[in-house]
């Protein structure tokens, strides 16, 4: 039942704004996003720490094909639900100072596209899992599109096309594994439990990972990325980033290693050799970007490079370490957009150059932004350690030249965050910062909330590492098998 | 069988209405008829009868497909009540024809006799001829009619030589009897009968616009006026199909080894061209005609998945397909009338003047480009899920390259909706053109969650 409330609830938050087109839209968004919240910290406390899957609901659909509407959770689904339930609200949020014509739209499609988040997050069947994966793309295509910037409509075409490209090739794989299931189900367990050969793992290998390939993105799929994230609303930037991105991410726990673990080991190192080019190719870019949006854009790619070269290393470490920086991560991005969202609205620009001085005018607001920074930079006792910490470890257990490169991530991510920092924040004053306020107590409040949670995930790592291990091992135990073969 | 009588009586009914005062008239009739039609069709459901001698099998294959175009007639008649596009013929006079074709129609997709099948391309097809060239005073009317017949006179030519050589081998022209024939030879067909498949091919082909038999396609259906063009790229789009996959399952089943590579390049060329050419069109309806011939591509990919038994796959598919595409030209007749073009520019700005159209305009170009949760997108995905089955995984890796490209072309009309526009002046819709855009959007919808209603029929 809870599993249901979670996926109904913004569903009909979002039917009722369309409906009742009310001036209070953003108002009745924030609330339910927070009851969504609350739902989601609900079915967290009564979550039984083992590997099987909980809060199950089960209709059926179109039975002669074997597709019924499953859901529930197990740990790495509820720590993705948590994480959705988490930061809608700040997503919502963060624009509320804007204002948008037809308002109400704007906030009932962001609830639709929590509500299909939530459905990839938790679908039990590989055909709803596609149908959420598709459904998620409208609310976010439409969001782009009507409320973006200038380039908006060229910018959101590609992201669109290249998307939708992408998860044709899984559908297609799911048709493949669909047809190898004894009797024909769609089952999750079903498709699971298929037994290919090595060659046609291969061809499925290649048909899930180009999607996922596609939405994380990992290089060389990522053109459409920083012009996606600079263009966007801010709100959907956040989605993007921070949630739609985890969706590729979970997609190759659930589907790549499970079914085709000995085209992991045959692909794998061509795989995590393309996320370390990746790692470095966006760092560099990074570098010598004079944007806040289009920076943290890039070092996203960084980031995510990273998270995919652990999830293909094929190790517990890996694997935890990509969950966890799953995270931290999404916590991560939203933070920073959350604060660049600030700097815009105070000075008008998310030009670095134009910026500088801030400390001295906010001190508060610029510590805020450095601890935002350190939990990015894997600075310890933040959240961003625990999970780039597991991950080059990972790595390094799978390969040591490439875990070796792999470091540079926390190398190269400090130089391009801290110059960021230190050309935005310290220095003089420019004409936009003269006037530059510190936080008011409310967005304060808000920043703060992210921050405590920053340094609990820092502090106690195993409170999160321990709701997703059973599933973990679960996933690991036939690929290590295999493997020992 | 009896919607056979029903809609010729009702065809002469709407005919002889035109001499009444009252205009409405013969659309009621029209919808009166299509309504009977469709209720005594429907009766008939599961009963399976040989009518005329056993030339036409009324099974439940052809009681689904003679529903479906009955249905998206009456969706059509209906958009004739506010239609605004001159047509210089009175509608009692269209509908008449339109009630024709629909016979032709429906012997098309219930024929047991290859006299059957060509007397129903005939019947279906003359009809059409008139109605492509009814705005008399406009050039590209005229030509569309004298496309539309010379080439079509040319391939019934084609499809009664196929015939011929068929009957001068098997000494029959009864499907099932072939089929027997066929079976006797053990694998070992005569050349002549193969090759008299190969001209059925082509007959066909050119019906449900197949590359390479397709150039006719983008010309006749600009050209003529929206709404018999909106006819033609459903109804007539349905009984074509559904009489090309009537032959094949019931008379070529033991042969497919000589057909299933023909008709795999077929499909793989006319969802390419479709597709590809589509991309290149400024004009709506042009565009929407090309997309008409990709559709078709897709669905001769349900023909060489036989084994698979995709009769209920090719219902679904043009169902959707026919749901979606009237949506979609009954916007555009709105779009015509207003901003006077077709082209994809008269979209720009159409959420500020409509957002009520806005919102149609997106469920059906979304639902035509197969994405969830629409109609559409099951659509081809149960079209694919037929074809890996039969082991046709090639030909389904270019289907779904061909539905990116289509991705492209779809959604730049999407796009132009909500971008700015020069005119902001709000649209003024009538009340029917309305309900019938709701009906077509929420079943583009609805099909879309709910499948199971139609792929268990068949």
């Amino acid at each position: 039942m809870i599993t249901i409330s979670l996926l109904c609830l913004p569903l009909l938050a979002a039917i009722f704004l369309l409906i009742s087109r009310s001036a209070m839209a953003k108002q009745i968004a924030l609330v339910a996003t927070i009851a969504e919240l609350v739902i989601a910290v609900v079915a967290a406390v009564q979550f039984v720490q083992n590997s099987s899957v909980q809060f199950l609901a089960n209709y059926s659909w179109i039975p002669s094909l074997g597709i019924d509407f499953k859901v529930g959770m197990d740990g790495i689904s509820l720590l993705l639900v948590l994480l959705t339930a988490f930061l809608m609200p700040f997503i919502v949020h963060v624009s509320f100072k804007k204002n948008y014509d037809k308002e109400w739209a704007f906030y009932a499609l962001l609830l639709l596209a929590q509500s299909g988040l939530i459905g990839v997050f938790t679908s039990l069947n590989g055909f709803l899992f596609y149908f959420f994966w598709e459904a998620v793309l409208i609310p976010v295509y439409f969001l782009a599109i009507l409320w973006g910037g200038e380039r908006r409509v060229a910018v959101t075409f590609k992201f669109f096309i290249y998307t939708v490209l992408g998860s044709f090739f899984m559908l297609l794989g799911f048709i493949y594994l669909y047809l190898q299931t004894p009797g024909g189900s769609f089952d999750m367990a079903a498709l699971q439990s298929v037994q290919l050969d090595r060659e046609a793992q291969g061809w499925v290998f290649w048909a899930f990972f180009i999607a996922f390939a596609i939405k994380m993105p990992v290089f060389p799929f990522h053109t459409w990325q920083p012009d996606m994230y600079a263009e966007s609303p801010v709100s959907v930037t956040m989605l993007l980033s921070a949630l739609m991105v985890k969706m590729a991410v979970y997609g190759v726990f659930r589907w790549i290693l499970p079914v085709t673990p000995l085209a992991v080991e045959d692909w794998g190192n061509v795989v995590i050799i393309l996320s370390v080019t990746g790692i470095i190719y966006a760092s560099c870019i990074a570098i010598v970007q004079k944007n806040l949006r289009r920076l943290v854009a890039y070092a996203s790619i960084a980031h995510v490079g990273l998270m995919s070269a652990g999830v293909f290393s094929m190790n517990a470490e890996g694997l935890q370490g990509t969950m966890f920086q799953m995270l931290s991560h999404g916590i991560g991005a939203v933070a920073l957009f959350y604060v660049i969202e600030m700097i815009y609205e105070k000075t008008g620009t998310m030009e670095i150059a134009s910026l500088g001085g801030i400390t001295s005018k906010a001190p508060v607001f610029a510590t805020i932004f450095l601890i935002f920074i350190l939990s990015t930079i894997a600075m310890p006792l933040t959240n961003g350690f625990w999970g780039e910490f597991l991950l080059l470890l990972g790595v390094y257990k799978y390969s040591m030249v490439l875990g070796t490169i792999s470091t540079l991530t926390i190398v190269l991510g400090a130089v391009y965050m801290l110059r960021m920092y230190q050309a935005s924040m310290l220095g003089k004053t420019s004409a936009v910062t003269q006037s530059f306020t510190d936080v008011t107590l409310q967005e304060g409040i808000i920043l703060s909330v992210i921050v405590v949670v920053i340094f609990w995930m820092g502090v106690q790592p195993s409170v999160f590492i321990d709701i997703a291990k059973p599933a973990i091992e679960n996933i690991l135990s036939p690929v290590t098998q295999t493997v020992i073969n | 069988m009896n919607a056979l009588l029903v809609l010729s009586i009702a065809g002469l009914a709407a005919l002889f209405s035109g001499f009444s005062h009252n205009k409405k008239l013969a659309v009621i009739v029209s919808l009166l008829g299509l309504a009977v039609a469709f209720t005594v069709n429907v009766l008939d459901w599961n009963t399976a009868v040989r009518y005329y001698n056993d030339m036409i099998f009324v099974d439940n294959y052809a009681i689904a497909f003679t529903g479906v175009m009955a249905l998206t007639m009456l969706l059509i008649v209906a958009l004739f009540v506010d239609y605004k596009e001159s047509v210089e013929v009175p509608n009692a006079e269209i509908f008449a024809l339109l009630f024709f074709s629909l016979a032709g129609g429906v012997m098309l997709v219930s024929y047991s006799n290859l006299l059957m099948l060509f007397l129903g391309i005939e019947i279906l097809s003359i009809p059409l001829y008139i109605l492509a060239g009814s705005k008399r005073h406009t050039l590209t009317s005229n030509e569309a009619a004298i496309k539309y017949f010379l080439l079509g006179a040319f391939a019934s030519a084609f499809l009664l030589f196929g015939i011929v050589l068929i009957y001068g081998v098997t000494a029959s022209f009864h499907i099932e009897t072939i089929a027997a024939y066929i079976k006797n030879a053990n694998g070992q067909p005569p050349a002549l009968l193969v090759a008299g498949m190969f001209m059925l091919i082509g007959g066909l082909g050119f019906k449900i616009s197949a590359a390479p038999f397709h150039f006719w396609t983008p010309d006749v259906y600009q050209g003529s006026p929206t709404i018999v063009t909106t006819f033609m790229s459903t109804v007539v789009k349905t009984a074509g199909i559904a009489a090309f996959y009537r032959l094949f399952a019931y008379a070529f089943p033991a042969i497919t080894a000589e057909w299933i590579p023909t008709i795999s390049v077929l499909a793989a060329l006319t969802m390419t061209v479709g597709n590809v050419t589509a991309v290149f069109q400024s004009s709506v309806k042009r565009m929407l005609a090309y997309s008409g011939i990709a559709h078709a591509g897709y669905l001769l990919i349900a023909f060489v998945s036989i084994s698979s038994n995709p009769e209920s796959s090719v219902l679904y598919y043009l169902i959707a397909y026919a749901v979606s595409t009237v949506c979609a030209f009954a916007v555009l007749m709105v779009i015509q009338h207003t901003t006077g073009s077709e082209e994809v520019d008269g979209f720009k700005g159409l959420s500020k003047r409509s957002p009520f159209l806005a919102l149609i305009t997106t469920v059906a170009f979304i639902s035509l480009a197969g994405i969830p949760p629409t109609a559409g997108f099951f659509a081809k995905f149960y079209l694919f899920s037929g074809a890996v089955k039969a082991g046709h995984l090639w030909l389904t890796i270019i289907a779904v390259l061909n539905s990116c490209i289509a991705i492209y072309y779809y959604f730049r009309v999407i796009t132009a909706v909500y971008s700015s526009g020069t005119d902001s002046t709000p649209i003024e819709l009538g009340t029917v053109q309305k309900a019938v855009m709701i009906i077509t959007a929420v079943l583009a919808v609805a099909l879309g969650l709910f499948p199971e209603m139609i792929i268990s029929l068949l």
